[in-house]
């Protein structure tokens, strides 16, 4: 059952990665403007490439706690 | 500038310190307390995909074009989002069939064939070598900045033998030799390689970040101030932006990001140290978050230090590619250069150690061995003993890729910029994918299908990217470049069939992987998979689904255990096979090899170890040769396979059987303690009756004794001791009918009369039986009775025999002369509850429910009564109980015992007949 899941979270993870890092949603960072002091575009890369390590850490490390049902 | 001697001791220091910790590790290993099992190693491991091209054409990249160094590492970010799904199953595939290679893989998917696994070898060779030369241009440009003042442009110069990078190719040889083919291992792991590798991982980690804090703090006042000036400066700030002036190149940033998504897996050294060094796939689970967040941390400061370098030398001054070494450098921080040096040395060897290992077993297995082995010398009706044999050719095999990989940048390596060797090797690799993952999750790709398909990728990758590329440094003719092929223009291999929007990466990747992909599924489709390639298919697409005990095996015929040990002899040596078939004989028998039947799977076992030694395909040979084989059709293998499920479905049935067995087993065990500890109760029982039979037997028999003894005894004293024995008797047949009484409902054959019962009438009834009694003794009975109350369905003798019982207890225990007694009853809508209350000593809290145990009157304290039998509450709850009622002892408000049932008006019947 948790193996089901994982499978799951994983495909869905990868889908929500694609869009992330791909048109159009990368023109979302087309300003030419700091953000705390870094420059825009450089910064989100690698602000969303942080955000889905750590997503997918969870998604895979996760104990099977909480979900329902025998293996 | 540093001294050339010292920079090459230190070089040569370095790659020692790495042979002492391969060293290590193997011995640790052959301790049996591996280094590697860990993780965080193979995590690391991983971490040679960041080779020299990382490590210096991150920044060269980063100088000329900004982000656009990072999809080279958002397309692993990607890959490994899914690599638990997919590497894991590669790694489960691997280990079942002992494979070792990329070749390997794909050849025994589709049946096992030489001629795939050949292919697969060829174009890694071709896609890869060019990749190892990469690595050696940038350890000698290193090397050259190292040693040469800041600024000048060193030439090479020279006689060939005086270049240090030759001794330098040749020292990596030695090394790989020694810890990737000191022995052979049908597994093909190598410990002390992979602690290696990841210590490499570390340093060069270690030493990028060292440069970037330099850069940004040292030379800089932090991010801010560095980014702040480079948007100072027109040409420099534009790398920050999004588009950098021109619409943003979507395509190619896609292409960019799924050719690395697919080298990330593909290249030899990745699926080496990710599929076939792994030690446990558990350990996959950490590396696939790990392995990407080394990827960002080496990638942190990519930025800072390219346009630190560009700001602190102005653009186009220096070579940018090597900004790593020369901002230290150009600072007067020798020692740092010197740290950084040796961090690029690290991420150069690591990858040509791996690639060179994983390429010379391709090589070996599946280039030099199938030829070998039809030749007459060493082939299958030859007996000499080719384990020598297979070390030579894996040691040469590793020395002649190195050494064309130094020719090839002798010759080529002021060509190209370091950034497109590296990608043209990816596109090589890439084209792996569609045979490989469509093997793994489909099963109708046939051996045809995935050889057109390889082959149509290749040649488009080289006539669309490989050619143009040696057409660009002047090696051909680049007229078919403007023009086409023979003047063909559609044809021009940067714009196939007119298709100009694309750059010319992105255009060949797409062209060959579509011709790739359409030939491999319409091939495939031609017709139906043989036997062979339909039973591969089952074994790899349902990997998951089977343990390895309930596999299928697809062969039939006959075989010799004695002839196929002989064979694994020759390739894996006299002992190891003897260990080998020992250790299967065991397993499967749990006896001795003389018992060992030569079936299908014993031919299985043994083709499976040899193949981890020689490849599938040549294991392949190498057997049927060995063995009188019958050829299997594709209705065959579906028989096999019918087979197989029937015989799962049947083990199933048998566990549920014996689960079954165990459950039965179980409660008859606890029904045999039930018992056990009902004949234990029942000798209790008995002993107490007994015992209570005896009290007054002996008294009665005493005073008989005195009566008769002594005749001239005066009168009043006889009939005194005549009124004891009365009583005594009358007390023994009491307890005697009571035995009786309780033994019968104990078993059920009590006699029950039901009718309906008039509470208040049976209370009245009993109340008034015992009134003189308790007048006699001085106590004061009350009742309390409802004007009238619902009848019920009981036994009227059973229910006062339970009254009187509780009605005399109470008389018993209250004091004489001012004793009182309290009879209640209440109506319920269940039911009615009847109390007896006195204000006798009460029953102490912990006796609470011992005197509802047999023979348990409350003895042992100031308030035992003589006179009682031990069975009148016993007996009660067991009367009350029957009628689907409780009799239990409440707390009194003012002291005493008050006991109290509880009758409900819907009894069941109980002497169980219908009613």
């Amino acid at each position: 059952m948790h193996d089901v899941l994982v499978t799951q979270r994983l495909v869905a993870l990868f889908g929500v990665a694609v869009a992330l890092l791909n048109f159009p949603l990368l023109a979302l960072w087309d300003h030419d403007v700091l953000w705390l002091g870094l420059p825009l575009f450089p910064a989100a890369l690698f602000a969303i490439w942080a955000l889905l390590i750590g997503l997918l850490a969870w998604a895979v490390e996760r104990p099977a706690a909480g979900v329902a049902g025998p293996h | 500038m540093l001294s050339a001697p010292l920079v090459i001791s230190a070089s040569f220091a370095y790659l020692l310190a790495l042979f002492a910790i391969a060293w290590w590790a193997d011995r640790r290993a052959q301790a049996g307390r591996s280094v590697i099992g860990n993780a965080w190693v193979y995590a690391l491991s991983l971490a040679v995909y960041c080779s020299a091209w990382t490590y210096f054409g991150s920044v060269g990249r980063a100088a000329g074009s900004g982000v656009w160094f990072l999809p080279i590492y958002l397309g692993p970010m990607l890959a490994m989002i899914l690599a638990w799904l997919v590497v894991r199953k590669m790694i489960r595939i691997a280990r079942a069939y002992r494979i070792t290679s990329i070749a390997d893989f794909i050849a025994s998917r589709y049946g096992k064939s030489p001629s795939l696994a050949g292919l697969v070898t060829l174009i890694t060779v071709v896609g890869i070598v060019p990749y190892m030369a990469l690595q050696l241009k940038g350890i000698a440009s290193a090397y050259a900045v190292m040693t040469s003042p800041l600024g000048a442009i060193r030439t090479q110069a020279g006689p060939w033998w005086a270049d240090s990078t030759l001794y330098f190719a040749l020292a990596l040889a030695g090394f790989t030799i020694v810890f990737g083919a000191r022995h052979l291992d049908t597994t093909e792991r190598h410990e002390g390689m992979v602690a290696a590798i990841a210590f490499e991982s570390l340093v060069k980690l270690l030493a990028f970040l060292a440069v970037g804090l330099f850069v940004t703090y040292g030379l800089f006042g932090g991010l801010g101030d560095l980014f702040g000036r480079a948007r100072g400066d027109d040409s420099i700030g534009r790398l920050l932006q999004f588009g950098q002036g021109q619409p943003f190149a979507y395509s190619q940033w896609a292409g960019l990001t799924l050719l690395a998504m697919l080298s990330v897996i593909f290249l030899p050294r990745q699926f080496q140290v990710m599929v076939v060094e792994n030690v446990h796939e558990s350990h996959l689970r950490r590396a696939v978050w790990v392995f990407p967040l080394y990827l960002l941390l080496i990638n942190l400061f990519v930025l800072p230090i390219a346009i630190g370098g560009l700001l602190h030398f102005g653009p186009g001054q220096m070579n940018a590619e090597m900004f790593v070494l020369s901002l230290p450098l150009a600072q007067g921080w020798h020692a740092l250069a010197l740290f950084a040096f040796v961090g690029g040395l690290s991420a150069a060897t690591g990858m040509v150690i791996v690639e060179a290992i994983a390429v010379s077993t391709m090589v070996c297995n599946d280039l030099v061995m199938p030829w070998l082995l039809r030749t007459k010398r060493f082939g299958a009706r030859s007996a000499a003993d080719l384990t020598g044999l297979l070390l030579g050719i894996r040691r040469l095999a590793i020395l002649v890729i190195l050494l064309l990989g130094y020719l090839y940048f002798h010759l080529a390596g002021e060509a190209y910029a370091l950034v497109s060797i590296g990608l043209i090797s990816f596109a090589a690799v890439a084209q792996f994918a569609p045979a490989l993952l469509g093997g793994m999750y489909w099963k109708g790709g046939t051996r045809h299908g995935a050889m057109a398909g390889l082959l149509a990728g290749f040649l488009c990758w080289a006539y669309t990217l490989m050619l143009p590329s040696l057409a660009k440094s002047g090696w051909l003719d680049d007229g078919f470049l403007r023009d086409g092929l023979f003047g063909i223009f559609w044809l021009r291999p940067e714009a196939l069939l007119g298709l100009g929007a694309l750059d010319n990466l992105t255009h060949s990747l797409f062209w060959s992987l579509l011709l790739n992909i359409g030939a491999y599924v319409g091939v495939s489709l031609w017709r139906l998979p043989t036997a062979a390639e339909a039973s591969q298919a089952l074994l790899f697409v349902d990997v998951d689904r089977r343990s390895d005990a309930r596999q299928p095996v697809f062969w039939q015929g006959r075989a010799q255990a004695p002839a196929l040990q002989a064979l694994l002899a020759r390739f894996l040596g006299v002992e190891r096979a003897q260990r080998l078939i020992d250790g299967y004989a065991q397993e499967q028998t749990g006896g001795t090899v003389q018992a060992l039947v030569a079936d299908a799977r014993l031919v299985q076992f043994v083709e499976t170890q040899l193949a981890g030694a020689i490849g599938s395909a040549s294991a392949r040979v190498m057997v049927a040769s060995t063995v009188e084989e019958e050829a299997l059709d594709l209705q065959d293998v579906m028989r096999i396979l019918d087979e197989a499920s029937q015989l799962r479905a049947y083990s199933h049935a048998l566990e549920e059987k014996s689960v079954s067995l165990e459950r039965a087993t179980a409660e008859l065990r606890q029904a045999n303690e039930q018992l056990t500890s009902l004949d234990r109760l029942k000798d209790d029982f008995m002993s107490s009756v007994t015992h209570e039979l005896r009290t007054p037997l002996t008294s009665i028999r005493a005073m008989a004794e005195l009566i008769r003894d002594e005749p001239d005894m005066p009168a009043e004293q006889r009939q005194q001791f005549l009124g004891i024995v009365v009583v005594e008797a009358e007390r023994l047949s009491r307890l005697v009918n009571q035995v009786l009484d309780m033994a019968k409902i104990e078993a059920g054959h009590a006699e029950w009369h039901n009718t309906a019962v008039d509470m208040r009438a049976l209370l009245e009834q009993a109340a008034g039986s015992l009134a003189e009694l308790m007048r006699e003794r001085g106590i004061t009975l009350s009742l309390e009775l409802p004007e009238q109350v619902a009848p019920l369905q009981a036994d009227a003798d059973r229910i006062t025999q339970v009254v009187l019982n509780l009605l005399s207890n109470a008389a018993k225990y209250a004091p004489q002369d001012g004793g009182r007694v309290r009879l209640s009853l209440q109506e319920s809508p269940d039911g009615v509850k009847v109390q007896v209350q006195d204000n006798g000593p009460g029953v102490p809290l912990e006796q609470r429910e011992r005197v509802f145990e047999k023979f348990r009157q409350v003895s042992g304290d100031d308030h035992y009564r003589p006179g009682g039998t031990g069975l009148g509450l016993p007996i009660s709850r067991q009367i009350v109980e029957r009628f689907g009622g409780r009799l239990w002892l409440e707390p009194a408000p003012g002291g005493g015992a008050c006991f109290a049932f509880f009758l409900p008006f819907g009894a069941p019947d109980p002497a169980g007949s219908p009613s």
